[in-house]
């Protein structure tokens, strides 16, 4: 579903990914670890289409096309969703507002029918009812006045109302309490486990991993993945650290 | 009579567009006067309309605990020009929340001297530019403190947003105060468009041009959410954005 092939990039002229190769299957989710400043977000970034991370060598796919040729917003109507490690705060604009605009500009895009008003409100609040988040908040502007952990939260109100092919989610688990926390891994296996979805987890700790149970867990050190294995690789790092799992 | 023609050289005429102006001066020289009695209030939408030259000289007087709230969208396809003076007496609102959206060539300002003559006044102004292509947007605002107008809140907020790098804003909040205990608050900011703001639009499926219409409406359109009747206001700055962004 997603290939990555040597995959060599570089923000402001500093190489930050150094080669990652990754195959992610449908039906699949996949796990990325690492120390701070491994290339983590860099990879989701570089992904989604950031401009300002330039992609020097390799390549990457999503379901045959070639996902480095698209826009940004054509990555999102192909089904790639960005969960942001900070989500954007956006003034003067409501979360219904915004959503609604966003969604329906997808499906024109795949040429399907744009969502009414009634249609659209129904559907963002079953999706913010299903992750516990006040459905009031979506009348306040984009993330204005969000606490970190209810910015989370809403990333995830958003890739429920998008329902992606595939999420990138840049450590969606830091700055979530426990019970966040369990909320949020119920809403990426509710949302996005499913035989034709996939998903590539970026985080720190291995919490979020016991909800959300990885089919394969990869390890990032200096924009190269240095080990891969199962969720067992990731309880090995919560003991041990990554200079002694990768030695 | 005629007042005399303005030229560059007064401040509250540094910006604006002369040539366009002088041909229809005599039409709209004289200043429109505005009472609200004590305790009385007054709202009101001032709209654009269809003429290439646009001017609008209005004295507004605030008697003790008046209150006036004026929503106001500057546009004109060639100069456009709100003026305003406002005197408030004791314990008066006033609030200005206005646009300046300008495309092209065009000269768009508002130019506000609000005196607080009593005790306890307070006055908000909000005004945001959005400015395409060579259009110039200015606020220019002078408040001026008497004295004795104690507890005086007043309370000037600009910012302008510029599509292209050719557009000019300026602000110029002034202050003159001769009281010792008052509270007047300023802020400017220039800038363009955010590009994580952009960015996460566009990662949410907003084509460029998408993102950035809702995200300047997002800049613009907060102006008009305490207005009694904010459609045709609202409906008004959205049209004239869309010929902007």
């Amino acid at each position: 579903m997603l290939d990555i092939s040597n995959l060599h990039a570089t923000v402001a002229d500093k190489p930050i990914l150094n080669g990652v190769s990754l195959h992610v299957p449908a039906g699949e989710v996949h796990a990325i670890m690492g120390p701070n400043g491994s290339g983590k977000s860099t990879l989701a970034y570089v992904l989604a289409g950031r401009p300002g991370y330039e992609v020097t060598e390799g390549s990457a796919s999503f379901e045959g096309r070639d996902l480095l040729a698209m826009e940004p917003h054509e990555r999102a109507a192909a089904g790639l969703f960005l969960g942001f490690q900070y989500p954007v705060e956006i003034p003067g604009i409501s979360y219904l507002q915004f959503l609604r605009e966003s969604l329906n500009a997808q499906r024109r895009s795949r040429g399907e029918a744009e969502l009414s008003g009634s249609e659209f409100i129904k559907l963002a609040r079953e999706q913010a009812n299903l992750l516990g988040m006040d459905t009031e908040m979506l009348k306040r502007p984009v993330n204005v006045g969000f606490s970190g952990g209810e910015k989370k939260r809403a990333e995830m109100v958003q890739m429920g109302i998008m329902q992606p092919r595939f999420a990138l989610l840049d450590e969606t688990d830091s700055g979530l309490d426990i019970d966040a926390l369990r909320i949020v891994g119920d809403g990426i296996n509710r949302i996005m486990r499913a035989p034709d979805k996939g998903v590539l987890l970026i985080t720190h700790y291995e919490r979020l991993l016991e909800h959300v149970h990885p089919d394969r867990v990869h390890v990032l050190i200096d924009g190269r993945i240095a080990r891969s294995g199962d969720i067992q690789l990731a309880r090995e790092l919560e003991s041990s650290g990554y200079a002694e799992a990768v030695a | 009579m005629t007042a005399p023609f303005p030229t560059h050289k007064q401040e509250e005429w540094r910006y604006a567009d002369l040539d366009a102006l002088k041909p229809v001066w005599e039409q709209f020289a004289e200043p429109v006067t505005l009472t609200v009695g004590a305790g009385e209030s007054l709202e009101e939408v001032w709209l654009p309309v269809a003429d290439d030259v646009q001017l609008r000289r209005v004295q507004l007087a605030l008697g003790a605990g008046a209150k006036a709230r004026l929503f106001v969208l500057n546009t004109a396809p060639v100069y456009g020009r709100i003026e305003l003076e406002v005197s408030l007496e004791e314990g008066a609102e006033f609030e200005l929340h206005g646009a300046n959206i300008g495309t092209g060539l065009s000269t768009n300002e508002i130019v506000t001297r609000v005196r607080h003559v009593g005790v306890g006044g307070r006055s908000r102004q909000v005004v945001r530019s959005v400015l395409n292509g060579k259009a110039v947007g200015s606020y220019l605002g002078k408040v001026e403190v008497a004295r004795g107008a104690q507890k005086t809140d007043a309370e000037q907020s600009v910012k302008a947003m510029l599509i292209d790098r050719g557009a000019t804003a300026n602000c110029k909040p002034e202050l003159e105060i001769f009281a010792d205990d008052v509270k007047c608050a300023h802020g400017a900011s220039v800038g363009e468009l955010d590009p994580m703001q952009l960015f996460y639009a566009e990662s949410r499926g907003m084509d460029p041009a998408t993102a950035r219409a809702l995200l300047v409406e997002g800049f613009v359109m907060g102006l008009w959410e305490s207005a009694k009747q904010p459609e045709a206001i609202s409906n008004a700055a959205r049209d004239a954005l869309r010929r902007v962004v």
